[in-house]
Formats: C-alpha cells, sequence, structure tokens
C-alpha cells in the first residue's frame, strides 16, 4: 500500500520544488527574455485558433442546450446570463486549459524531454546555465500571462457564440436583452474566480511538462511515455484543481 | 609506478565513489580514481559499466550516495550547484550523446561556453571559434544547425566546444561510438592533437581498445602535421594509463603492456594484442 503511494508522493514533492525554484527563478538574474517571448508565441499566438473556435462552439451549445430547458420555465430572456457565468467561471477556464494542455503541456514535455536523452540538459548545466532558469522559468512565465489572455478571448468569442445561437437562430431573446443580461450577471467574484483559475492552470501546464520532460529516462521511448503522462496528469490535476477553487468561491 | 607521475598535482580524485539511482542495484560501487596533470586515461568497460555515470559524477551532474570527489586540489563532494558552474568552468566535456543544442548554430554552440561565462559579445569570440572549427575541420558550417550535420561531424563540434575554454581536465565520453573505422581513427588524432597543443589532462570513455591503442603509442608532429609512434624510451608512454570497468567497479588499471599482459577473460577482451588473435 504504502509503495503504490510512494511514486506520486516524490513525484508531487519534485513538482513543489520545481515550482518554487522556477517562481524565486523570476526576480533572479540573468533573464532570458527572448526565451520568454519565444514561449509566449509558440503557448499564445500557436493556440489562439483552436481557442477561439472551441470557445465559440462551446457558447453555441451551452445557448442550444439551455434553450430547452429555459423555455420549460418560461425564463429564455436568462440565456445570456447562463451562458457568460457558466463560460467565465468554468467552461471558459478549464476547456482553454485542456486545449493548452494537450497542445503546451506535451510540446513542453516533449521538447525538454529530447533535450534531456541527447544530454543537452547536462550540457547545458556542464556549461554554466540552470536548465531551471533557462527552460522552466520562460515557460512558467509565459504560461502564466498567455493562458489568462486566452480565457479571456475564449470566453468573449463563447459568449458571442451563445448570441448567435440565442437571438438570430433560435429568437430567445432580443439582442440588447442578451447582452444587458449577460453583462450585468457577472459579478466580482465570477471574474475573480474566472482569472484565477486559469492562473493555476497555467503553473499546472507549465511545470508538469517540464517536470515529466525534465525526468524523461529511456531514449526516445521515454519522451513518448513522458510525453502522453504529461497531458494525462495536467488535465486531471486541471479539473481536480477547478473543483477545489469553486468549492473555495462558492463559500466566500 | 613511476615516481614522476605521482610528483605532479592530482586534477581529480574520486574516493570510494558509490551511486545507486533510487532503490536500485549500485551503478558505481567504491570506486577510486585518480588522474594527475598531464595525464591520459582511457576508460574502458562493457555497456552500462557505469562509465558516463562516472563521467558525470566527476562533473557534479550526479550526486554520488557515498565518497568524496576533489577537483583541482579541493573537496568538492558537497559544493552547491553555483559552485559547481565555477568548478565546471576548467573542464572540457564531450557527451556521449552529444549535448549539442539543437536551437543554435554551430558557431553559437562551440561559442556557448565562452559567450555565457565570461559574458563576452558573440561578435569578440567570432576569431576564436572560427579557429577552433577549422581545427576540427569544419571551417564552413558555422552557420549551420546540428541536425544538419552527419553523426562524425557532430561529434568533432563536440570536441570543438570541449576545448574552446581551454579546460584544464577534458572529459571525452565515447568520442568514437557509431563510427565507421576511417572517420574514428580521424577523431582520436583530432583529440591526440588536442591533448598536445593543450597539454590538458584527459579522460577518454571508449569501447574501441584500437582508441587506447592509438592515445597510447602516437603522438602528433606538428612539422609534418602527422601522427607519428611516440619511442619506446619517451616518458610520454607513461602517461597513458588504462582503466577497465565492470558492473561499477574498476577492475583493472595500469599500462597497455599489464593490460595485454592480463589473465582475466574479462579484461583481456579490451587488449589490442589479444582481440588481434
Ligand atoms: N538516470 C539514470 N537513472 C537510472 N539508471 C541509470 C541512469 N543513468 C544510468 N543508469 C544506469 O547506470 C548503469 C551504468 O550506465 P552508464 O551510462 O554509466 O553505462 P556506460 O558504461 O556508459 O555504458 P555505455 O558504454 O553503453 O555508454 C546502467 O545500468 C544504466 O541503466
Ligand atoms: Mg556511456
Amino acid at each position: 500500500m504504502l509503495d503504490i503511494l510512494k511514486s506520486p508522493i516524490v513525484t508531487f514533492q519534485e513538482f513543489i520544488l520545481l515550482a518554487g525554484r522556477a517562481t524565486a527563478n523570476i526576480v533572479r538574474r540573468p533573464f532570458y527574455g527572448s526565451d520568454v517571448i519565444l514561449q509566449m508565441d509558440t503557448i499564445g499566438v500557436g493556440s489562439l485558433p483552436i481557442t477561439i473556435l472551441i470557445g465559440f462552439f462551446s457558447g453555441a451549445v451551452m445557448a442550444l442546450q439551455m434553450s430547452r430547458a429555459l423555455s420549460q420555465y418560461g425564463a429564455t430572456g436568462q440565456v445570456g446570463q447562463i451562458t457568460a457565468i457558466t463560460l467565465v467561471r468554468e467552461l471558459g477556464p478549464v476547456l482553454t486549459a485542456l486545449l493548452v494542455a494537450g497542445r503546451n503541456a506535451s510540446g513542453i514535455a516533449s521538447e525538454l524531454g529530447s533535450m534531456k536523452v541527447t544530454e543537452q540538459i547536462d550540457a547545458m548545466r556542464a556549461l554554466g546555465t540552470d536548465p531551471i532558469k533557462k527552460l522552466v522559468t520562460p515557460r512558467l512565465i509565459a504560461t502564466c500571462f498567455t493562458l489568462p489572455l486566452l480565457t479571456i478571448v475564449a470566453d468573449f468569442i463563447g459568449i458571442i457564440g451563445g448570441y448567435l445561437v440565442a437571438v438570430p437562430l433560435l429568437a430567445l431573446t432580443t439582442t440588447s436583452q442578451y447582452w444587458n443580461n449577460a453583462w450585468r450577471s457577472l459579478e466580482y467574484n465570477d471574474i475573480t474566480q474566472g482569472l484565477f483559475k486559469p492562473l493555476v492552470f497555467a503553473y499546472i501546464i507549465a511545470l508538469v511538462g517540464c517536470l515529466y520532460g525534465i525526468r524523461t529516462t529511456g531514449g526516445t521511448q521515454g519522451v513518448g511515455r513522458a510525453t502522453t503522462q504529461a497531458v494525462v496528469v495536467a488535465s486531471v490535476w486541471i479539473f481536480v484543481c477547478t473543483f477545489l477553487i469553486t468549492r473555495i468561491f462558492v463559500n466566500i | 609506478m613511476p615516481t614522476h607521475a605521482t610528483e605532479r598535482p592530482c586534477i581529480l580524485r574520486l574516493q570510494n565513489i558509490s551511486l545507486a539511482f533510487g532503490e536500485g542495484a549500485k551503478v558505481l560501487d567504491n570506486v577510486s580514481l585518480e588522474m594527475r596533470a598531464g595525464e591520459t586515461k582511457i576508460i574502458l568497460g562493457a555497456a552500462g559499466a557505469g562509465k558516463s555515470v562516472m563521467l558525470k559524477v566527476a562533473l557534479g551532474l550526479l550526486k554520488p550516495t557515498e565518497g568524496r570527489i576533489f577537483l583541482f586540489g579541493h573537496d568538492v563532494t558537497d559544493y552547491t550547484e553555483n559552485q559547481w558552474y565555477e568548478v565546471r568552468s576548467h573542464i572540457g566535456v564531450l557527451f556521449q550523446e552529444g549535448g549539442l543544442f539543437d536551437s543554435l548554430t554551430i558557431e553559437e554552440n562551440v561559442a556557448y561556453p565562452l559567450v555565457n561565462r565570461s559574458s563576452k559579445k558573440p561578435e569578440e569570440v567570432h576569431p576564436q571559434v572560427e579557429e577552433a572549427l577549422r581545427f576540427v575541420e569544419l571551417g564552413h558550417t558555422l552557420e549551420k544547425f546540428p541536425s544538419e550535420l552527419s553523426g562524425g561531424m557532430r561529434r568533432r563540434v563536440g570536441i570543438a566546444r570541449a576545448g574552446i575554454s581551454d579546460p584544464a581536465l577534458l572529459l571525452y565520453d565515447s568520442p568514437t561510438a557509431g563510427l565507421d573505422p576511417i572517420t574514428a581513427n580521424n577523431i582520436m588524432s583530432l583529440i591526440i592533437q588536442e591533448r598536445e597543443t593543450r597539454n590538458a589532462t584527459s579522460a577518454i570513455v571508449t569501447h574501441r581498445f584500437q582508441d587506447g591503442h592509438i592515445m597510447a603509442n602516437f603522438r602528433y608532429n606538428p612539422d609534418s602535421k602527422r601522427l607519428e609512434r611516440i619511442p619506446d624510451d619517451s616518458p610520454l608512454r607513461q602517461s597513458t594509463r588504462f582503466v577497465v570497468m565492470r558492473d561499477g567497479q574498476i577492475v583493472f588499471e595500469g599500462s597497455e603492456a599489464e593490460l595485454d599482459a592480463s589473465t582475466d577473460p574479462y579484461i583481456a577482451k579490451f587488449s589490442m594484442q589479444r582481440s588481434a588473435h
């Protein structure tokens, strides 16, 4: 029993350690600014098209699903509110994070994994560069910066998707009512929650990707294993954390 | 052991080093090794014997579970990573898997130790980098990326990078592995030139007994630009020593003649003489 628990506990310890060191490096010299920019480009700009697509359809589907339930209560006017709240609180952050996890946790793990098995990480240390500072911290900063932005984009596009279904397609409500309703329903609490979550998810995605990449052993096969594990572990933690965070915010 | 060799300063000393990964078996088991200035060590052994791990321990990349490491006269065993950076700047290393940075050009790769440690501008070190690449006959590849070069060329870039900062200790991990005999001999000849021009202390891990034989018996003649046999009475002959590893232990250490004379079947496998028959 203890043996089964041992490896996840050790991994978790390593995760916390890596998180601490990567975070501390944010304020320590030298800064690898160009690496941060490069990562922002791959993680942020690279994920933008798919985020827009997914954001749009999740909003549209929400409105479509809710149309029946709402018309049963004669509350079709509330469709804007429901779409906005579910998107900003939950769907936007979680779906965007899952997407970025699929694209970038795997990308980071395979890139760092290949560097590990070709001894580039050893070479870095041998030549006087801290791999955590050079590889992990830029990826962490870039993800923490871009994921909240991507989430905002997804939220907004999702609300537009909901609008297109609710007003032009199903005529559940009027344009002004939809937008008024959506806008006014969002409270301070929702926005904080909607922006706090992507920040936590960014930590999970960047650091799980880096951790599994850096721990890679066993040649190219190991890189494949690290990549899949990183995506699975990051996705699971995203769901666990969204539950925990929602639990906290619901109580506030 | 000849007395003059022991009087030279000790560059690297591994003292009763043991290392195990996690709960696994010991990968290094009570290994002790001493390298004196100007000495060349040929490290032989079957796959998985622990040769690469031993070099990484000497570089501080892996922490031993037991034992002490001395480099350039200091006990560096408990150094922090930051203290190790300073120590490592005096060591040149060629990794078994190459360790060239994929995302950097050949020029940037070779310049890396200089630019990174001394915060010099890439332009300032350009002549030196070009010279180092010309030395390994790759002067025309400055703008290329490692993925565009052949295996043998990448190995030579690695040799250029290892030697660029004029290190006191050079570690080559399997410089000839997976190469055809002609390329392999060219690389050994480069390493011999490197040894003679810089007068560095070097350790060479290899599977090929020929590599050790070349290192022990040849030197570079700068006038004829060719390798020539070291005369039998030259003191240089004493400076190449052979180490054979097996399952994490050092099972043999001595000169080429002693290696050839060994009766142990495992050790004899690495002897040039025996394998010829
Ligand atoms: N990071 C690691 N984690 C776990 N075990 C490792 C690790 N690195 C090496 N080993 C194990 O240590 C042993 C020695 O490995 P090492 O790489 O030193 O062999 P080697 O003598 O260099 O072999 P080769 O000639 O094939 O390069 C092997 O059994 C290997 O499986
Ligand atoms: Mg090896």
